[in-house]
């Protein structure tokens, strides 16, 4: 009896997967290709084929290096980046019955930040992975501080109480990072820091996208998996273990991912706001509040969000790199304003 | 369905429960007969919705253990319990805009896997509760869109679809309209399987096959409705006066309350 509807599912998965993965490519692409220096799709496309097919095009190496080094690795980075935020924030949200919810707000960002500026001045270990580590712990840190907070102001489950917890938990470790930068590290290593720290793509190379991918990838399995008790908690926590969801496990394995995916995306590009709190929205417009639907979706939508965020960041101003992280925020307060405006009218 | 496997058996054994130091549930013993339906009554705060949380196991008493079917429910699956046990709330909101469809559908949570996905079955068992709630013409209606009343009935269409042995309902009939209240407690006792219904309206509570009466987080009586609700214990517990009428329409006997 499974087996035909494990096919079924199978059929779904190769159909679906077959379109988001058309589009994702092709926002990469696109993303690649528009810059400063705006670069030909066929180039692209030939440096491409030259790396992953040993096509055997003639090009200029430096165009080649811009395409390959920079231009690609930036653009697969934001995407898995944004789809790793986007599916933290649906997550969240879920979990904790509060459409504000999201892991800048709550201070897992902040927390991470923190966790990773630790490791990068005293030097623990060296590397991607060990400034991801520090990250993580600072992550389940900042939740767990903002948990207690919310927990001990007595919040009942959709309160703002957890948002208000977050942002003092944000703002705590937000000042302990700058504390750590002022006292330990030197005016070259405190620009970098704080440049890194507001959202930046510009660091990052191969071995970048080698940890993010495969951690969003990770994360969204661990997140589709759960998917119908996601679904179960629609009406809080109760509910959900009357259908039948172990609430604590389930509360503990996604938490521990968000944490995951959201320290790793911090100890790579910095804090990039708002991704979580955006995209999730926007998705449940088009495709309603099932997770089955909404986590793949927002998935993509994040990526899609991140990489135009990105361009826009190397476009916007001549000359100039914005952060990222300025890009998401000018677009996402706006859709945090309107968000609270509708949630009072909802009512 | 099996008729054989539709016959579980919810019993709980001196359950104690306390929050903060005050006791909620005390010492409370007592056993759901196999397709019966059984009224909880008692004033506010006298410990129904609590017994009713301990008894689905969605909370953990402080001492004493329920079991179903003989075994012990803190040894269980949830994901097994759901399967037998199905709970509807007093009050479950929320924000998002899920529509009856979708929110009747999750009641088949338990019975899906991560890799079993939505089948025909499910779709005809979601379609029965539907039409059982009379909700059938609406299933795209947004949550926010619907009235008290409207939501309830969603509500006990999901438990419905979780195709449970034994029902739980906490005072479902609460933001209903009285055509309402008397279809979906209608609908309750002709369902085959066993029902524990907490009721503040005690004329509809007589209907039950037997009452359980709560008073400050103790069991002070359970039997047949004539037996449990006598003019003494309305005026001790409950703080009303009152006396039976015979219904001329049909014979039946209404309680009467005068303050």
């Amino acid at each position: 009896m499974t087996s035909p509807r494990t096919g079924h599912l199978l059929g779904k998965i190769c159909l679906h997967g077959a379109w988001v993965l058309a589009v994702l490519l092709a926002a990469i692409v696109a993303g690649v290709a528009i810059g400063e220096t705006p670069i030909s799709l066929s180039l692209v496309f030939q440096v491409l084929a030259n790396k992953l097919w040993g096509a055997g095009f003639v090009l200029d190496p430096i165009d080649e290096g811009i395409v390959w080094n920079y231009r690609l690795t930036r653009a697969l980075v934001a995407a898995a980046c944004g789809a790793g935020l986007a599916i933290s924030g649906v997550v969240l949200q879920s979990l904790l019955r509060n459409p504000l919810a999201d892991p800048y707000l709550l201070g897992i960002s902040a927390g991470a930040s923190t966790g990773a500026v630790l490791v990068a001045i005293i030097g623990i270990g060296a590397g991607a992975v060990s400034l991801s580590a520090g990250a993580f712990l600072g992550a389940v840190a900042a939740f767990a501080l903002v948990a207690l907070l919310a927990r001990s102001t007595g919040a009942v489950s959709g309160s703002g109480q957890i948002i208000l917890a977050g942002i003092a938990g944000s703002q705590l470790f937000n000042a302990l990072t700058s504390f750590l930068i002022t006292k330990s590290a030197s005016s070259e290593q405190a620009r970098g820091i704080m440049f890194w720290l507001l959202g930046n793509l510009s660091g990052v190379r191969w071995q970048s996208v080698g940890l993010a991918v495969p951690v969003v990838l990770i994360g969204l399995a661990v997140c589709l998996w759960h998917r119908r008790a996601l679904d179960a908690f629609m009406f809080g926590s109760d509910s959900a273990a009357a259908l039948g969801v172990p609430v604590r496990r389930v509360q503990i394995v996604l938490i521990a991912t968000v944490a995951l995916v959201t320290a790793v995306m911090v100890s790579l590009v910095g804090s990039i706001g708002f991704v979580g709190l955006v995209v999730p929205h926007a998705a449940r417009l088009l495709v309603g509040v099932r997770h089955g639907r909404l986590i793949p979706l927002s998935a993509l939508s994040g990526a899609l969000f991140l990489i135009a965020a990105d361009v826009l960041s190397r476009t916007a101003i001549k000359g100039q790199v914005l952060p990222v992280g300025v890009i998401t925020a000018l677009i996402g307060a706006p859709v945090f304003a309107v968000i609270l405006i509708k949630a009072r009218g909802g009512r | 369905m099996n008729k054989q496997m539709r016959i579980a058996e919810l019993a709980c054994a001196e359950l104690c429960w306390s929050i903060k130091g005050a006791p909620i549930i005390r010492n409370v013993s007592l056993k759901v007969q196999p397709g019966e339906t059984l009224g909880l009554i008692g004033p506010n705060g006298s410990g129904k919705s609590s017994l009713l949380k301990l008894l689905s196991g969605v909370r953990s008493p402080d001492s004493g253990q329920v079991t179903l079917n003989g075994a012990a429910l803190s040894d269980m699956k949830r994901r097994d319990i759901a399967q037998m046990i199905a709970v509807v709330e007093q009050q479950a909101e929320t924000s998002d805009a899920i529509s009856v469809r979708d929110a009747v559908e999750l009641g088949r949570t338990p019975w899906l896997s991560a890799l079993a996905p939505w089948s025909k079955d499910d779709d005809d068992i979601v379609c029965q509760a539907l039409l059982d709630v009379d909700m059938a013409d609406k299933p795209k209606r947004a949550w926010h869109s619907l009235s008290g009343g409207e939501r309830q009935r969603v509500h006990i269409a999901r438990a419905l679809a979780q195709r449970p042995q034994i029902l739980l309902l906490d005072e479902p009939t609460n933001h209903l309209d009285i055509q309402h209240q008397l279809s979906i407690l209608g609908l309750v006792r002709s369902l085959p399987v066993t029902t524990l219904i907490a009721l503040h309206d005690l004329n509809q509570a007589l209907a039950c096959d037997r009452l359980a009466v709560m008073d400050k987080g103790e069991l002070i009586a359970i039997g047949q409705p004539a037996e449990v609700l006598t003019c003494e214990r309305l005026r001790q517990t409950f703080g009303v006066e009152a006396h039976y009428l015979t219904d001329p329409y049909d014979g039946t006997r209404i309680l009467r309350f005068r303050s």
